[in-house]
Order: C-alpha cells, then sequence, then structure tokens
C-alpha cells in the first residue's frame, strides 16, 4: 500500500493510495457536506453536495468516491464549489422538506441557501403512508438518497421489498405495484430507518409521540386501529 | 425530529447474536431503537425483534406488584389464573416471607430433592448464578436447570463428551472468511438474522459455497449451492454418510487426524455401513448430493458447520451432534478462522446461564458437581461447610416435571420460563405442574406456567436493570439500566439476594454464602474469581465492547476463536454411532411427521412477542403443508384444518408452500391457542435428556372455521 | 387477479430461452406484446421465473416510457412535440388528433383501439411533423387529412439524403434495407475480410492511426478506446453498438440502420475481432421499430452466410450479436446506463471511473460505439487509414453525416467531409432557409448542443473550428431556425425534454432540469419573474458543473448558450 501525497486547500497531507478525497479531507479536519453518502452503505455519489474542485478537471468531482492521486491539487471551497452546493440545498429545499433534519438545516446555514429561492416551484409531496405496524413513509421529508433501497438490498439484507417508482423528479420509492409493505417481502427489520436521514422512515412509536400520545394511548391505540382497519377495509 | 432525553447502549434481549442496540429515550418512553454502525457483532443491523419488538415493557398486563393466589392451591387440582382477580396483591415482604416459610418448611419436611428451580436464558449473568446459588448452596439440591434441556442439550453433551467444552468454537461473523459452510437443522434467516445476512454476504460477496441441510426448504437455500432435504430425525445417517464419503475418497486430514483425535479406527470401522445408498434410502436424500457435500466440505480451505434445533432436538440429539463433530475432526476444520463446530445458541443468554450452572451437572464454569475437587471450590467461594454441597447430579427440566408427585419433586421455582408452552406433550406437562405442592413464578407476565402459580413475584424487564449477557459467540456483553422499574417490579437479582437472606434466617445457617451485593459488577467479579474463563471479565473492561470468552486475565484480549492447538479434553474423541430412528414414526393413522420451530416475529412462548406490536404482523399460529400433500387432501391455503397426535389436537390455518416438503408439515410453537407442544412427544435423548422436538406424528383434516380461537388473527405477509 | 392465462407468457419466455436478470427488458417487451400492457399477476410470474425481486421488476417498468402498467389503446399514436415537430406545426396535429378520438394524452378511446401520446423526439426530424402509429411512420402529418394516416396507411419513408460524399451513405435512402447480396456487391464485408487477415493489434493500429473519434457526442478517439478494452485483463469482453440515438434533431443512425445494417454488423464484427469479444449487443431505442427489423433481418442473414457465429471467415474467431430493444429512455443512450439497461435495470449512469473500457457491461471490459462511427470501421480497414485521411481536415478527418432540420428547404442527412462551412452546409446543400424569413438562430449538437447565429456561417465545421469558436459539434445535430420563431418556446421545449428524460438519479439534474423547465415555461408565456436570470445562471452551471452523467452535464448547454447571446429573452 504506497503513500501519496496531495493537497487540499493549500494542505499537504500523505495518505495510503486508495483514500478518497473526502477521507483525506476528514484527516485533516476538513468536513466536506454530504448527504447520500453513508458509512454503512455503497457510495453513489449522487448528491453532489461533496463535489469538489481538482485542478485540471473539467468539471467538478465527487469527493465520497474520487480516489486521491499522488500531486492532486484540490479546493474544497471556492466560488464555483459553493455556488453548486447552495444551488442544490436550494433546489432541494423547494422540492423536499428537510426541516426534521438538523444537519442539512445547518448545510442550508452554512452555504447561505435561500429557502426562498424558486417560487411557485413544484415540489414532492405525498400523504404519509401507514400501512404497518412499525413504521411510517412520509416521502414528502424523501431526499431520494437511495440508502434505504441499498441496505434493503446487497448492503445488507438481501430482501430487496423497496425499489424506485417514476424517472427523473417525480421518483419515489415504493414497493411493487404500491403494495402495503406487509405484503411486500419486507421483514420489518428497520436497516431502511437506520440509515434515513430525515424523517421520511421513522418508527411509528416515535410518529405517535410526536404527536403527543402517551405511551398507554400508544400501546392501546394499535389495537383497536387494527380492529378499526380491517371494518373499513371489511 | 424528537430529540433524546437520554439514548442508552444496551443487548438485545432476544436472540443469541447479540445485536448492540441504542435505546433513545424521552420522557421515559422508548421511542427509537438504532444500533451502532460500527458494532462487531452486527454492523448495525438488527432484525424486527430487536427494532420494534422492545413495547412488552409497556404493555398494560404486566404485572408490577408481588402477588399471591387468593385461593390456596392443593397438589392435583392446581388450576390457572390468568385474571388479576383471583390474585391479592401485596407487598415484598409479605410475598418474600411467604416463599421462604414454604420452601425451608418443604426442604425441612423432604430434604433437597423436593425442591428445583427452572432458571432464565433470558435473564443476566449475574440473576442466574445467583438463583442456582440459593438452590444449591441454601437448599443443597443440584436440581437446578433452564431451557437450553430444550434447545441445545444435544449439542452441550456431544461436545463435551467429544471436545470437552460446549460453546461455538469460533465467532458467527467469521463466516465471511469461510469459502465452505455447512448449515443444517437451522432457519437462520428468522431464528439468527444478524447470522444470515453475515452468511448471505458470504456468499454472494465473497464467494462461500453453502450447503443447507434441512427438512425445509428456507430462504437460505436461495443463496445455496446444495440443499438437502432430509427426513427429520435423519441427521445421522446422512452425515455419518458424507464422513464415509471422506473417508473412503482419501479426503481426510490425516496429519489433524493424527495429531488431535483418537478413536478414529474404532470409527472407520463403525462408518462402513453409512454408505451414500444407505444415508439416500434412510433419508430419502440423493446420494449423490451427499457426495458432493462431502467432498466440497472436505476441500474446502476453511470449511464450518453451524447448526440448530434439527440437530439437536431429538430423542438421539447427541448422536446427531457427535456426526456434525466427526466432519470436523476428519477434514481439520476446526481451531481456526473461519471454520468451526458451531451450536447457534437461541437464547440471548443461553451461553450465560450455562457458564453460570445454570444445569444439573455443573456448578458455575461446567464444572462437574459429582467431582469432589470442583464442590470444594464452590464451598469456599459460598462459605460452606466442608462436604456440605450436594455431589449427586440433579434432575433435568423434563425430568423435574415428570418427577414431580408425594415423594418425588414437591415445589418448583420459575424464573422467566414458560413450561406450559416450551416443554413437549403439554397434556401430560399441565398434569405435573398441576401435581406440585408450591410453585413460585418470577416474571414480567402471568403467561401459561405463572397463572398456576402460588405466588407471583414482579421482576422487571431486561431494560430496567443492570447486568451482561453471553451471546452465543462466547461474548460477554453489557445490559443496562434504560429506564425506572415499573411499578414495584425489582431486578431478578435483587429479588433473589431479599428472598436468599430470608431463607438463611430461616434455616439458621452458620455463614451466610454473601448476598449483600451493592452492584451486579460485584456479582460477576464473585463468578470470575472462581470459573477461568470468566476470570479477565469485568465491567470496566466491556464498557465499549463485550469480550468473548474465555478470558484468562485482566490483560487476556478474549478468545474468538478455540481449539487451536488443543481441545479441552486433550484428544478430540471419535464416537461410533447407530442410526436410531426418531420414536415415532408416521403410520396410517398418522401420516405426518411434525417438525416444529419458530418464525421470524416471535419469540417462544410468547411472553414477550404476543405483549407486543409484533403480534400484529403475524397473529396466528399456521400449519405449513407442501403443494402435494395438500392436494391430495383437498386442503386450500388459508383453510382451518385440525392436526392431531397421539397426545392432543389443535384447530389452525393452513399455509401451503413449498418451504415444507412432501410428508412433513412444520407448527411454530409460539401460539397458545393452538399450542404446537401439546402435539409433541417428550421421549428423550438418553444423555442430553432432550425432547424430541423435531419428530412426532401427526395427521391433519379438515376443519370448520367455527373452530378457530381468534378467526379475526390473520397472517397475510409477503415475506419469504 | 389470476385472470390472466400466463401460459403465453411461460411458453414465450422459454422459447426465447429468457431465464434471468439480463433478459428482463425483452421479457417484458414480449409480455407487453402479448397483453397489450403489464398487469401486476404478468409482472410478478416474469419475476418469478426470471429470478428478479419483485420490487426491482416494478422500478424497471415504470422507468420506461414504453411500459405500460395500465391498460393502453391497441394502437399508440405518439406525436412528436420536440421543437424540429413543433417548427413544423405538430402542436396542431396533436390537438386535431385528440379531437378526432375525442380523447386526450393519456386516455383510451372509447373503441378501445387508440392511445395518444405527445412524444419526445422520434428521430424523424427530416419528417416533420413526425407521427408513430403503433410502428408505422406518418411523415409530415397533414392535421387536415387525420382519416387517411391515422390508422397508420405507411408513408414511403423517404427522408431526404443529400451532401458532398456517399460513402457512409451509399446505400441509404432507397427506401428499404439494402441486402446482403447487394451490399457484398458494392464492397461489403471486404472489410471484414481484411481485418481477419491482420492481427488485433494491427486492426487497432489502423484505427488509430485514422484518426477517427465517436460520432456520438463525446468525440473520443476510437483507436485509444479499442486499445484500453483489448488490453485489459478480465473476461470475457463485449461489443456494444450504441444505437438509442434520442438526441432531438438526430436522425442519422436511424437512416444508416433502415438503410444499410450491414454495414454496422462489419463494424460491429471488426471492433469485436479488435478487442476479443466474442459476445456482441445492438442496443436499439424502442421508437425505431423499422431500423430494428432492418437489424434483425440482417443479423440472420450475416449469421447464414457465415458472418457471425462460430469460426467466421474460417478465421477461428466467434462472434454472436445479440439484439436489445430500448423501452423509452433517452438516458440510456448513456453508455454506463446502457450496460445497465440490457442488464435488466433501470437506466442509472454509473459513476465514472471505473471506465466500460475495463469495468463494462456486467463489469467486464467493454467497448462501446456509436452507429456511425462503427459504420467508418469497414472503410477505413479497406481502404486504409492514409486514404481515410484523405478526407476532412488533420485534426477531423473522414466523412461526417449531418441531420438538418428546422426552416431549411430540404431537411435531411447530409454526408460532407469534415471542414465545410455551415454556410455550404445549410445555403448550397440543404437549400437554404426555406420561406420568406431570415435565419435568426442555429442549434448545434441536439438539445445538449448550443445556439449560435449567422455570424457563425463561415466557421469550418471540424472539432478544433467549432471548438475555437465555442461551438460543440455533438453527434452533428444543425437545427434552423427562422426570424418568425419564439426561440423561448424552443428552449421551452428543450427544457422539457430534459425534466422529461432525467433519470433522477443525482440531485443537479433530478431537481435541475425541473426547476430550469419551470422557470422557462413561465419565460416562453411572457410572465417571467425578477432573478429569473440569475436563477438559470446558477441551476444551469450547477447542472453542467455537478451532475453525474453527459445528460445532466450539458441539460443546460443550449439555455446557457442563449442566455449569453440574448439575455434580454430571460429578463423582465
Amino acid at each position: 500500500m504506497t503513500d501519496i501525497k496531495i493537497t487540499i486547500d493549500g494542505q499537504t497531507v500523505t495518505v495510503p493510495a486508495g483514500t478518497t478525497i473526502l477521507e483525506a479531507a476528514k484527516s485533516i479536519g476538513i468536513d466536506i457536506p454530504v448527504i447520500c453518502f453513508h458509512e454503512a452503505c455503497t457510495a453513489n455519489a449522487l448528491c453532489r453536495l461533496c463535489v469538489v474542485e481538482i485542478e485540471g478537471a473539467r468539471l467538478l468531482s465527487p469527493s465520497c468516491v474520487a480516489e486521491a492521486r499522488d500531486g492532486m491539487r484540490i479546493q474544497t471551497r471556492n466560488e464555483r464549489v459553493d455556488r453548486s452546493r447552495r444551488t442544490i440545498l436550494e433546489m432541494l429545499d423547494s422540492a423536499i422538506n428537510i426541516s426534521e433534519s438538523p444537519e442539512f438545516m445547518g448545510f442550508m446555514d452554512e452555504y447561505e441557501a435561500d429557502r426562498n429561492r424558486f417560487p411557485e416551484a413544484k415540489r414532492r409531496e405525498s400523504p404519509v403512508t401507514d400501512d404497518n405496524p412499525m413504521y411510517i413513509r412520509d416521502y414528502s421529508q424523501c431526499v431520494l438518497c437511495w440508502r434505504c433501497v441499498q441496505v434493503c438490498a446487497d448492503d445488507a439484507q438481501y430482501t430487496y421489498a423497496i425499489n424506485f417508482s417514476g424517472r427523473g423528479f417525480d421518483t419515489q420509492i415504493s414497493t411493487f405495484f404500491e403494495k402495503p409493505l406487509p405484503e411486500s417481502t419486507c421483514v420489518f427489520c428497520g436497516q431502511c430507518v437506520g440509515v434515513c436521514p430525515t424523517g421520511a422512515l421513522k418508527p411509528k412509536r416515535e410518529w405517535f409521540f410526536e404527536q403527543g400520545l402517551s405511551p398507554d394511548d400508544i400501546m392501546q391505540l394499535t389495537r383497536s386501529e387494527r380492529k378499526k382497519r380491517r371494518r373499513e377495509t371489511g | 425530529m424528537l430529540k433524546a432525553d437520554r439514548v442508552i447502549s444496551t443487548t438485545c434481549p432476544y436472540c443469541g447474536v447479540g445485536c448492540n442496540l441504542e435505546l433513545h429515550i424521552k420522557d421515559d418512553y422508548i421511542y427509537r431503537v438504532t444500533s451502532p454502525f460500527d458494532s462487531v457483532v452486527n454492523q448495525g443491523n438488527l432484525c424486527v425483534k430487536g427494532r420494534y419488538g422492545y413495547d412488552f415493557i409497556y404493555h398494560k398486563s404486566r404485572v408490577t406488584t408481588p402477588l399471591i393466589r387468593k385461593m390456596p392451591q392443593q397438589p392435583g387440582e392446581r388450576t390457572q389464573a390468568f385474571d388479576l382477580s383471583e390474585w391479592q396483591e401485596v407487598s415484598w415482604d409479605q410475598a418474600l416471607d411467604y416463599v421462604a416459610d414454604r420452601l425451608v418448611e418443604i426442604y425441612r419436611r423432604d430434604g433437597p430433592h423436593a425442591l428445583a428451580t427452572f432458571l432464565c436464558a433470558k435473564a443476566t449473568n449475574e440473576d442466574n448464578y445467583l438463583l442456582q446459588k440459593v438452590f444449591r448452596a441454601l437448599f443443597r439440591t443440584n436440581n437446578v436447570d433452564h431451557c437450553t434441556r430444550l434447545c441445545h442439550a444435544g449439542s452441550v453433551v456431544a461436545l463435551q463428551q467429544a471436545i470437552g467444552s460446549a460453546a461455538m468454537s469460533n465467532t458467527a461473523s467469521e463466516v465471511i472468511k469461510s469459502d465452505c459452510f455447512i448449515v443444517t437443522g437451522s432457519n437462520t434467516p428468522e431464528n439468527h438474522p444478524i447470522i444470515a445476512l453475515q452468511m448471505k454476504a458470504a456468499v454472494e460477496k465473497y464467494g462461500a459455497k453453502l450447503i443447507v441441510v434441512d427438512p425445509r426448504r428456507l430462504e437460505l437455500c436461495n443463496y445455496a449451492t446444495l440443499w438437502l432435504p432430509l427426513k427429520p430425525g435423519t441427521n445421522v445417517p446422512v452425515f455419518t454418510g458424507m464422513a464415509h464419503v471422506i473417508i473412503h475418497e482419501g479426503l481426510v486430514n490425516q496429519d489433524f487426524i493424527e495429531a488431535r483425535t483418537e478413536g478414529y479406527e474404532e470409527f472407520v470401522r463403525s462408518v462402513e455401513k453409512f454408505t451414500p445408498e444407505y444415508a439416500e434410502m434412510v433419508s430419502g436424500v440423493d446420494r449423490n448430493l451427499i457426495i458432493e457435500a462431502a467432498r466440497m466440505y472436505a476441500k474446502a480451505e476453511r470449511g464450518a458447520i453451524y447448526w440448530g434445533m434439527g440437530i439437536s432436538q431429538l430423542s438421539h440429539g447427541t448422536a446427531s451432534a457427535l456426526s456434525l463433530v466427526h466432519l470436523a475432526f476428519l477434514t481439520g476444520h476446526v481451531g481456526r478462522e473461519g471454520t468451526g463446530l458451531n451450536p447457534l445458541r437461541g437464547q440471548n443468554n443461553v451461553q450465560g446461564a450455562s457458564d453460570m450452572g445454570a444445569m444439573p451437572y455443573h456448578y458455575p464454569g461446567y464444572m462437574l458437581v459429582d467431582d469432589p475437587i470442583n464442590a470444594t471450590k464452590w464451598e469456599t467461594a459460598w462459605n460452606i461447610e466442608a462436604g456440605g454441597l450436594n455431589q449427586t447430579r440433579g434432575l433435568t427440566t423434563t425430568e423435574i416435571l415428570s418427577n414431580v408427585r408425594p415423594g418425588g419433586v414437591r415445589s418448583l421455582y420459575i424464573m422467566g420460563e414458560n413450561p406450559m408452552m416450551s416443554e413437549p406433550n403439554l397434556n401430560l406437562t399441565r398434569h405435573h405442574m398441576q401435581n406440585l405442592e408450591f410453585l413460585v413464578a418470577q416474571d414480567l407476565f402471568i403467561n401459561e406456567s405463572g397463572a398456576f402459580a402460588d405466588v407471583f413475584l414482579p421482576a422487571v424487564s431486561w431494560a430496567e436493570k443492570e447486568g451482561t449477557f453471553t451471546n452465543t459467540d462466547r461474548r460477554v456483553q453489557r445490559v443496562r439500566q434504560a429506564l425506572a422499574p415499573r411499578g414495584q417490579a425489582r431486578p431478578d437479582w435483587q429479588i433473589i439476594c431479599d428472598l436468599a437472606k430470608r431463607i438463611e434466617a430461616r434455616l439458621g445457617r452458620p455463614n451466610s454464602a454473601y448476598w449483600d451485593y451493592d452492584y451486579p459488577s460485584e456479582i460477576l467479579r464473585e463468578v470470575g474469581d472462581v470459573i477461568p474463563e470468566y476470570h479477565g471479565v469485568t465491567y470496566a473492561r466491556i464498557e465499549e465492547v463485550g469480550l468473548q470468552t474465555p478470558v484468562a486475565d485482566e490483560e487476556h484480549p478474549g478468545t474468538p476463536y478455540l481449539f487451536s492447538e488443543s481441545f479441552p479434553r486433550g484428544r478430540g474423541k471419535f464416537h461410533p454411532l447407530e442410526y436410531v430412528p426418531s420414536v415415532e414414526l408416521p403410520d396410517d393413522e398418522f401420516p405426518f411427521i411434525l417438525t416444529t420451530g419458530r418464525v421470524l416475529e416471535h419469540w417462544h412462548g410468547g411472553s414477550m412477542t404476543r405483549h407486543s406490536k409484533l403480534d400484529e404482523l403475524y397473529p396466528e399460529a399456521r400449519v405449513e403443508v407442501n403443494p402435494v400433500d395438500a392436494s391430495l387432501m383437498g386442503i386450500e391455503n388459508g383453510q382451518t384444518v385440525r392436526v392431531s397426535s397421539r397426545r392432543g389436537s389443535i384447530v389452525l390455518r393452513a399455509t401451503v408452500t413449498e418451504k415444507t416438503t412432501a410428508g412433513v408439515v412444520f407448527i411454530p410453537f409460539h401460539f397458545s391457542e393452538a399450542a404446537a407442544n401439546l402435539l409433541t412427544i417428550d421421549a428423550l435423548d438418553p444423555q442430553a435428556k432432550i425432547p424430541e422436538f423435531k419428530a412426532c406424528a401427526v395427521n391433519v383434516k379438515p376443519a370448520s372455521i367455527e373452530e378457530l380461537v381468534n378467526p379475526e388473527a390473520q397472517v397475510l405477509r409477503g415475506r419469504y | 387477479m389470476s385472470d390472466f392465462d400466463l401460459t403465453r407468457l411461460r411458453k414465450n419466455l422459454s422459447d426465447l430461452s429468457l431465464r434471468d436478470r439480463s433478459d428482463l427488458l425483452p421479457a417484458l417487451h414480449s409480455a407487453q406484446s402479448i397483453y397489450g400492457y403489464l398487469p401486476e399477476p404478468v409482472a410478478a410470474e416474469i419475476g418469478r421465473l426470471l429470478d428478479v425481486p419483485l420490487a426491482d421488476v416494478y422500478g424497471v417498468i415504470n422507468f420506461y416510457t414504453m411500459f405500460y402498467r395500465e391498460p393502453v389503446g391497441e394502437t399508440i399514436i405518439q406525436v412528436c412535440s420536440d421543437p424540429a415537430c413543433a417548427l413544423a406545426g405538430s402542436d396542431t396535429v396533436l390537438e386535431a388528433t385528440c379531437q378526432h378520438l375525442d380523447i386526450t394524452p393519456g386516455e383510451i378511446s372509447h373503441d378501445g383501439k387508440h392511445s395518444i401520446e405527445s412524444a419526445p423526439c422520434l428521430g424523424l426530424c427530416d419528417h416533420a411533423p413526425a407521427v408513430l402509429v403503433g410502428d408505422k411512420v406518418v411523415s409530415q402529418a397533414d392535421p387536415t387529412r387525420l382519416a387517411e394516416w391515422i390508422n397508420g396507411k405507411p408513408t414511403k419513408p423517404g427522408g431526404h439524403i443529400g451532401g458532398d460524399l456517399r460513402i457512409l451513405t451509399a446505400n441509404c435512402g432507397n427506401g428499404f434495407a439494402t441486402p446482403l447480396l447487394e451490399y457484398k456487391a458494392g464492397g461489403g464485408y471486404a472489410g471484414l475480410k481484411t481485418a481477419l487477415k491482420l492481427t488485433p493489434e494491427q486492426v487497432i493500429g489502423e484505427i488509430k492511426a485514422s484518426g477517427l473519434v465517436g460520432r456520438g457526442g463525446a468525440a473520443f478517439p476510437t483507436g485509444i478506446k479499442w486499445e484500453g478494452a483489448a488490453s485489459a485483463l478480465n473476461q470475457p469482453k463485449y461489443t456494444v453498438c450504441n444505437a438509442d440515438e434520442s438526441e432531438p434533431g438526430t436522425f442519422k443512425d436511424r437512416v444508416l440502420m433502415e438503410g444499410d445494417p450491414h454495414r454496422v454488423i462489419e463494424g460491429l464484427v471488426i471492433s469485436a475481432y479488435a478487442v476479443g469479444a466474442h459476445q456482441g449487443y445492438i442496443y436499439i431505442r424502442g421508437e425505431y421499430p423499422t431500423a430494428l427489423k432492418a437489424l434483425e433481418q440482417a443479423v440472420d442473414e450475416a449469421r447464414e452466410a457465415g458472418y457471425l457465429g462460430e469460426d467466421i471467415l474460417d478465421s477461428g474467431f466467434d462472434f454472436e450479436i445479440n439484439i436489445r430493444r430500448g423501452a423509452g429512455a433517452y438516458i440510456c443512450g448513456e453508455e454506463t446506463a446502457l450496460f445497465e439497461s440490457i442488464e435488466g435495470k433501470r437506466g442509472f449512469p454509473r459513476v465514472k471511473p471505473p471506465f466500460p473500457t475495463t469495468h463494462g457491461l456486467f463489469g467486464k471490459p467493454t467497448v462501446i460505439n456509436n452507429v456511425e462511427t462503427l459504420c467508418n470501421v469497414p472503410l477505413i480497414i479497406e481502404g486504409g487509414a492514409p486514404k481515410y485521411r484523405q478526407l476532412g481536415t488533420e485534426k477531423s478527418p473522414g466523412p461526417k453525416l449531418f441531420c438538418i432540420s428546422g426552416d431549411v428547404a430540404r431537411p435531411g442527412v447530409y454526408e460532407v467531409p469534415f471542414g465545410i462551412t455551415l454556410r455550404h452546409l445549410i445555403y448550397e446543400l440543404a437549400g437554404g432557409i426555406r420561406g420568406e424569413h431570415a435565419l435568426q438562430a442555429i442549434l448545434f449538437g441536439g438539445a445538449a448542443g448550443v445556439f449560435a447565429t449567422s455570424e457563425v456561417l463561415d466557421v469550418k465545421l471540424s472539432f478544433e473550428d467549432l471548438n475555437a469558436a465555442g461551438l460543440t459539434l455533438g453527434s452533428g445535430v444543425v437545427m434552423v431556425f427562422d426570424q418568425s420563431r419564439d426561440l423561448r418556446d424552443v428552449l421551452k421545449r428543450l427544457a422539457r425534454f430534459f425534466a422529461h428524460e432525467s433519470c433522477g438519479k443525482c440531485y443537479p439534474c433530478q431537481l435541475g432540469t425541473q426547476r430550469q423547465y419551470e422557470i422557462l415555461e413561465r419565460i416562453a408565456s411572457d410572465n417571467p419573474k425578477p432573478s429569473d436570470f440569475e436563477r438559470l445562471s446558477d441551476v444551469g452551471w450547477t447542472m453542467t458543473d455537478a451532475s453525474l452523467c453527459g445528460l445532466g452535464q450539458t441539460a443546460a448547454t443550449a439555455v446557457l448558450s442563449a442566455m449569453k447571446l440574448w439575455p434580454q429573452m430571460f429578463q423582465v
């Protein structure tokens, strides 16, 4: 394992070959913001928030997957990088409710993103899906980071209960033909809830508790809820 | 998003994987469970029970005051009281004094053999150590046992005979280092879900070959290179058939056999008749599969065997497990990373309970009770007069129950177990329970067993006390208190100490065996002072990450895999085996083999999971019937049927599925309204005394939906 | 739910030997041809037979616009709505069709026979306004004569082919696919014969020496690409023909495939020989039914004649071609998304590096080339690199096909040597601006291209000259707009195209194409908001700088170029 030397924001650092720019920056205390990246998931470089400018590259590079190469000179902040990050955050905030992620709201502050940048912009809204006793899905908070789909697939669980529906801006996470989760292959392991960065996937108890129900109410509600649901669906 | 008041790290109370949990608490309510992604045990992954199954803590049926039966119960006429109106709420003093009075009375009148206790593989090491100490030190009886008798007793006895130890030899996550592994008698994806994830990763990401040997087509078969669908109860011929191939094709690891084993020559002679053809005839497995499996395992760089109840829970469970041990001996696939003999221990702390001596033949640390040297060690530790401890082996759980009668066992103290759901032949078990003179239940809920009790002592859940659990790969991990005890419930170890002092006072012993612990770490310290395996385990050392026993001293880092140099008994011993069929084979009247087991969403007798939302995911018992059998009987998916054996009968819906093979039906044992153990047979393995849960004979007949106890409960799930 | 008889499906899948994940798209196409759409039980059965997780099957179905979850009419009428057809009045055609059938796009006609869709560029810009009635092309659809063509009476698939050269297009424009005998008579498969007598290294050397670069828009040196795959260690290797031509304004590949499919095949076989691949794929967009038929027939002919299969022409070299049909996704023209599609997944592009030459189709070394690029290969090998270099310029050798559409007298495919001027192309070859208005603007390179004005008429059409002028060649699209055209409407359609085609994986494009479209929509309807210019600029540059793949990276190019030329268009 050879070591290589790179320069990040003017600082020289030596790292083992194969280190990503994100890791290399972290080792010298530079925290590049990320949304889709998670230590327990395969990195897909899709949020592009972590892009940096590598000298000599035509376009910006995603630091979560870009491997540092000997002699690279990298800027993690400059006008071009900041414009991309700010605009990505503004566009995301204009489409999705990210208020339940203190981390993302912190990015909004750090990059001085304007919360009203896109007036009359289409949002990805959907009602809360409550189709099982364990967790709810509020896709109006889903940032499409892919983590849930991946941990349900071969990053962890090999269950493959969820995938995507639609394309482009209208992409959503979905089960086979939007069936309720209990009818899918879902085993309710909660790996997806564990990696979700916002409140899009939330334990049901937490959701009820936020709404002000007491623990006793919650234990009661689910049993009578079941009866009620059965009555309604006949 | 809620912000937690506190996040408490603890260990999961369900299965033997021992996942690390982080309980997020606000206003004393656990609203979310996460797991650290760098956990060495489970890498941040959990199953539905660990993730969501903690809510039984808050169930309104939890008993939180001590109770005494209003109507005094007579032996032979004991009834079940589920309703609180049949119980009197009393103070702890009243309850414990009453228990102490009665136990001492029976002890004085009938002697040690009249008392017995069921310890708890869900309680902590400290809880278990203390309760067996009470019965051994104070009541001088070895009638101390727990549910491992119904679980891996066969495996434990086999391993002790052949190797001298009784624990999983390797660490579960080492499976990703194996290039060929056998999984037999274990529905790992439902019973050790995280280990199943590691097995799937081994196959999918690391190219390992998986061989599944099981009568059911488990989800794991989707990842298997080979599936050997044997008839329940035919393990010995199949695995000895594999041994036959390994020997006759020259695939043995000669060096290992010569250096590390004994009894090989005699063993080879005994294997002669176990040809693949013979194995096929007995088990129904195509001989070519047996041959291929043998070659694959023998030729592997690092071969491993993982097994579960399908091996152990048979009238020849010990022999079944020995047949697996022989495969490892022949090939040298033990004592190295990524190999091993790996019984997957079921309960979160069955390994720990066993380590703590919750067994009739062994003190803590697997020291035989009939060895005077061992007795002396414990007499010293417990301030007992020389020769004071009982050196006669005690009774196992099944024997304890079958010995309930005047002149036999008169009193039973049950800590956190439910024999009325988990013992075989429940109608007979009921009869035994009814004959008890005095019964104490220490538990969270009044279950089918506690309902028979005279006294109910409310214990706290795992989230309301401190202690340690030892998981299946021998890792001792911390259990931490996240919530204040509900109501007047108390941690088990405190109840036991309080009771012990009262007993001691009545017995008038000159020296106390010592019960004045301030904190559970002191209890573990006491254990570690005597038994070498726990010598270096302290709370301080396992604060962040657990340690795997044996931990020789406070510098020792723990032992991921065992037997790299030698076995505890020296050389591994081969044991010539015979094929002994299951006690009850199918016939014209009862043409199906019934095999029992679990489902992902539930746990054993259901005390926890049926008081949780987990029950909503899987609210009813189902009998799995193969499509060929179903069409012959005219049974459709979802139809109500009656399943009967010579011992009992239940009514439940049928699931027609390829998951079970023709001629075999499967029923999970969690549901009291259709208890599978009403059907099972109480035939025991002669050495391990484990019942044959995995094979008895039943018939299946259509029934009407009116006969179902709870027809609205329906399982409609898409998972495999 | 079990009202569907699945026996036909099982039989089809068995006959076609479809059995695993990579057969998913063919299986879905086959199922749809039986049932008309893909209902849940059919999708579930396909998942079961091919061992694909059900959620994944559903994800694939709803990624591609040609797979329907709900019933559709027996015949689907697709009316193109992208710029070239819009200029020719496609909006009127759509309106008239809807009125005639009394339905709106997305509904089924009363008798169940028809549905209507407003389609993205169908690659029929030389037939503008173009309509696809099922499989039949309607050229220059006349809204006043609907009854004649609505039932798919086929029109002569003419389309004009012109230019200073007729080398690549020698056999095109006859209204039918050139059969094998004729192709051979004109010198076809001589290139393959020559190649098989050389070593693979020599073949690669010749391609390198020729200076051939990709004709799909990225202009990567073909020889270097082949060399990369040839020297990669992993096995097996693959060669792929990217026939997913979907760039608005582009139709040259369609013309080549419809007219001269053997030329494409010959190029593909030579590429396989050069890199050591024994399995090849042609991935052709789903909306090219005529080209598909032509290729399928040609592949059969070639196999029978021994140009495909085992021991080709006694050389000892084996090679087979698998034709894969796309299902309505422009993004599948991106090479890694194309691989994902062949592998039976949603067309999400992959992160690069690693590159296809080492980690391509099924993770193996793969060479992927555009149709036109492959058509150059036989003539390079047969005639030699020096002869090839006699055409074109020093840095841009060889012939090039340009697709002219819009306000010109003769829209069509034009074959010219690199280096001719734009003026020559538009005025001398394509007949100049049609109608009485003067030239307003030119869109170079398609939706992912740049706008230019008459100032560039004398720029030479070569990579180096266009680069110097700040323009891109792209795939060779030249779309012409006269002074009467409202370019804001054009920009809106281009933006709508990208929003519709964005795969949804990376944030800049998933969100940015939508925002860009919203802003341009209000600009086109004369309702710009203050700061829309800045918004478009930020969104556009973010997509350009930070997108994961070429679609996002070029989704704003045309808009940004228009903002430079006509900033007032975007301001209040």
